[in-house]
C-alpha cells in the first residue's frame, strides 16, 4: 500500500508525492488549473487529518506510507496559491522569473 | 493620518542628519562606469557575508564561493584547529582554479584533508601551506614556503562568515557597528533547518535590494498577501521604527501575530498548516532575552529587517525564525539573488508542514518582485527620466542605501584619483 489505508482515496493523486521542491514546482507549472483544483479538492479536506496521522510516527523515522502521504501534502501546499489565489499555475506578472531551491530538508 | 508617531523632526528621514529629502538619481543602477567603480570601492573593500558556520561543520569542511563582482572565486575551509579561513581558489603553480567539480564555474562544497590541484597535483594543507609539489626536483630554486595559497581576510560574527578582499581592512565588528553587533546574542545557531533559494535576475543588485528594504510597495504589488476580506483594511504601510548606523540600516514592524487574525483574514492553507508568510504559528522558545532584535523597543514587535552594507539582509521574525538575503552583482544590470530561510529543526510532521507553507509563500511573493524589477531596470535604462525620483518617508532606507553607496565610491575615488590623459 503506497498510502496508509485511511488515505487510500488519495491514490489517484500519487504522482504528486514528490520529494523535492523543484519536482513539486515543475509539476505545478506542467498542470492545468483544473488538474490542480481536482487534486486540491480531494486532498485539502484530508490535510489536517494527514498531519495528525504523520505526527503519530517519529518524524525522523516515518514509515514509507506516511512519508508518501506527507510528500503528497507538500504538493498540496504547492498548489494552494494557484488554486486559492492566483487562479493559474504561475505567479501573475512574474514573467520569466524563477527562484530555484538549492537546499532543503527532504522528508 | 499617521499610524505611529514620527520623531520630533516631523519625519524619520529628517530625524537622521545628512540624509536629505531631495529627489534621487538612479544613474548608479544603470551606468556601466559606476558599476566598475562599485567593484573596486565597495566589493573589494567591504566585509561580505559568504556563509554560515554550519556550512563548514567539521575540520576539513570547505565550500567555494564565486564572487563575480570581484572577478574571483574563494575557498572557505575549517582548518585543523577549528578556525575558519578563506583563500583565493587559485593554484600557485600556473593559476588553475583549485577546488571545483564537473564545471569549473560552478560552486562546490565538501570535505578534505588537503587541497589538491587537478592540473599537476600540487597540494596545500588546510592553512593554505604548499605541502607537495609533483617532481619537485625539476623546479629551479623553488621554496615551497613562498607558494602558499593567497589568503583572504576571514572573520566570523554570530556564526556568519565574512570575507574582505582589502589588504588591511578594519576589524569586522568595527565595520558592523553597534546596531548590528547588538544582535550577536540572537540564537542563530538554534535555527539550523534551512531552505536556500537562488535566482539570476536581470536588474542591478541595488534595484532588487531596494524592494526588500521598503514596504511602501507591499499593499500594492503584494496586495494578495492580504485575503480579499482583509485587503480593504490595509490601505498603506507605515513602520513604527527606523534606525541607521554608518552604512547599515534597519526597519521594524509591529502588529498582532498572524495566528490571532480573524479567520477570513487568512487563506485556508494557512489555517490548515498553522503557518503562512509570517512563519509557523507554533513559536519556538528561544528564551526571553533576544538582545538587539527590537532596538526601538516598539510594542507588539513583529519583525526587524537589518540591511548590512553592502549586500546582506537579516530579517528576524518575532515568531522565531529568520531570513538571510544576499545580492551579488554580476554586471551593471544583472545580479544573483540568494535567499535562505532558517527555522528550528522540525521535530514532527506538523512542524515540517508549517515550514513548507512559509517557504512556499515566500517564493510566491518574491517572484512578484523578481518579475517586476526587470521592468524597473528597463524603465530606468531608457533615461526618459533622469535624476528626479521622489522618495517618501517610508523609503528612508532606500535613500540611505544609495547615499552610502555613493559615499563609499566617492571616498575611494578621492583616495585613488584616476589620471585622465587626453
Ligand atoms: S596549476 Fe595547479 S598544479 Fe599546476
Ligand atoms: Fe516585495
Amino acid at each position: 500500500m503506497p498510502l496508509p489505508a485511511e488515505f487510500a482515496d488519495l491514490e489517484p493523486y500519487l504522482a504528486w508525492a514528490l520529494p523535492t521542491e523543484s519536482e513539486r514546482y515543475a509539476r505545478r507549472l506542467d498542470s492545468s488549473l483544473v488538474e490542480m483544483q481536482t487534486f486540491y479538492d480531494a486532498a485539502f479536506p484530508r490535510l489536517e487529518e494527514a498531519i495528525v496521522y504523520c505526527d503519530e510516527h517519529p518524524y525522523d523515522d516515518l514509515p514509507e506510507d506516511a512519508r508518501t502521504l506527507l510528500r503528497l501534502m507538500q504538493s498540496l501546499v504547492m498548489v494552494s496559491f494557484p488554486v486559492e489565489v492566483w487562479k493559474q499555475a504561475r505567479v501573475p506578472d512574474s514573467g520569466a522569473a524563477y527562484l530555484t531551491v538549492t537546499a532543503e530538508p527532504v522528508v | 493620518m499617521a499610524l505611529y508617531p514620527k520623531p520630533a523632526e516631523g519625519s524619520w528621514t529628517e530625524h537622521f542628519p545628512g540624509v536629505g529629502t531631495g529627489v534621487l538619481s538612479y544613474e548608479d543602477c544603470i551606468s556601466p562606469e559606476f558599476y566598475e567603480a562599485e567593484r573596486e570601492a565597495i566589493f573589494k573593500r567591504a566585509w561580505l557575508n559568504v556563509g554560515r558556520v554550519e556550512d563548514v561543520p567539521r575540520v576539513g569542511s570547505y565550500f567555494t564561493k564565486e564572487i563575480e563582482v570581484a572577478a574571483t572565486s574563494l575557498v572557505v575551509v575549517r582548518d585543523l584547529t577549528g578556525q575558519v579561513r578563506a583563500f583565493h581558489n587559485i593554484c600557485r603553480h600556473r593559476g588553475n582554479k583549485l577546488m571545483w567539480n564537473d564545471y569549473p564555474r560552478a560552486e562546490t562544497a565538501g570535505s578534505c584533508r588537503a587541497f589538491t590541484c587537478k592540473y599537476h597535483g600540487w597540494r596545500y594543507d588546510l592553512t593554505g601551506k604548499l605541502t607537495f609539489v609533483q617532481q619537485e626536483g625539476e623546479f629551479f630554486d623553488l621554496d615551497k614556503a613562498d607558494y602558499g595559497l593567497v589568503p583572504v581576510h576571514c572573520e566570523v560574527w554570530a556564526g556568519f562568515i565574512f570575507i574582505n578582499l582589502a589588504e588591511s581592512p578594519e576589524p569586522l565588528q568595527v565595520f558592523l557597528g553597534a546596531m548590528v553587533t547588538d544582535l550577536g546574542g540572537y540564537p542563530f545557531d538554534a535555527l539550523t533547518e534551512r531552505y536556500d533559494f537562488t535566482a539570476d535576475i536581470r536588474c542591478n543588485w541595488k534595484i532588487f535590494l531596494d524592494a526588500f528594504q521598503e514596504y511602501y510597495h507591499v499593499p500594492v504589488l503584494h496586495s494578495q498577501e492580504a485575503t480579499p476580506a482583509a485587503r480593504p483594511k490595509m490601505p498603506g504601510f507605515e513602520a513604527p521604527y527606523y534606525n541607521l548606523d554608518g552604512p547599515h540600516r534597519m526597519v521594524a514592524t509591529s502588529g498582532p501575530p498572524r495566528r490571532l487574525w480573524p479567520t477570513d483574514y487568512q487563506y485556508p492553507i494557512e489555517i490548515a498548516t498553522r503557518s503562512g508568510l509570517f512563519g509557523p504559528w507554533n513559536e519556538p522558545d528561544l528564551g526571553d532575552d533576544l538582545p538587539g532584535v527590537n532596538p526601538g523597543g516598539i510594542k507588539a514587535w513583529q519583525m526587524s529587517n537589518f540591511q548590512i552594507f553592502p549586500n546582506m539582509e537579516i530579517l528576524i521574525w518575532q515568531t522565531g525564525w529568520y531570513m538571510l538575503y544576499r545580492y551579488w552583482p554580476t554586471s551593471h544590470n544583472t545580479h544573483r539573488f540568494e535567499g535562505s530561510l532558517f527555522f528550528p529543526p522540525a521535530r514532527t510532521a506538523s512542524d515540517r508542514a508549517a515550514q513548507e507553507c512559509a517557504v512556499v509563500m515566500f517564493k510566491e511573493f518574491a517572484l512578484q518582485d523578481a518579475g517586476m524589477l526587470v521592468g524597473t531596470q528597463q524603465g530606468l535604462e531608457s533615461r526618459a527620466v533622469r535624476d528626479d525620483f521622489p522618495l517618501n518617508d517610508q523609503e528612508l532606507l532606500v535613500r540611505h542605501f544609495h547615499n552610502s553607496v555613493a559615499s563609499w565610491v566617492d571616498d575611494y575615488q578621492r583616495a585613488h584619483p584616476v589620471s585622465v590623459t587626453r
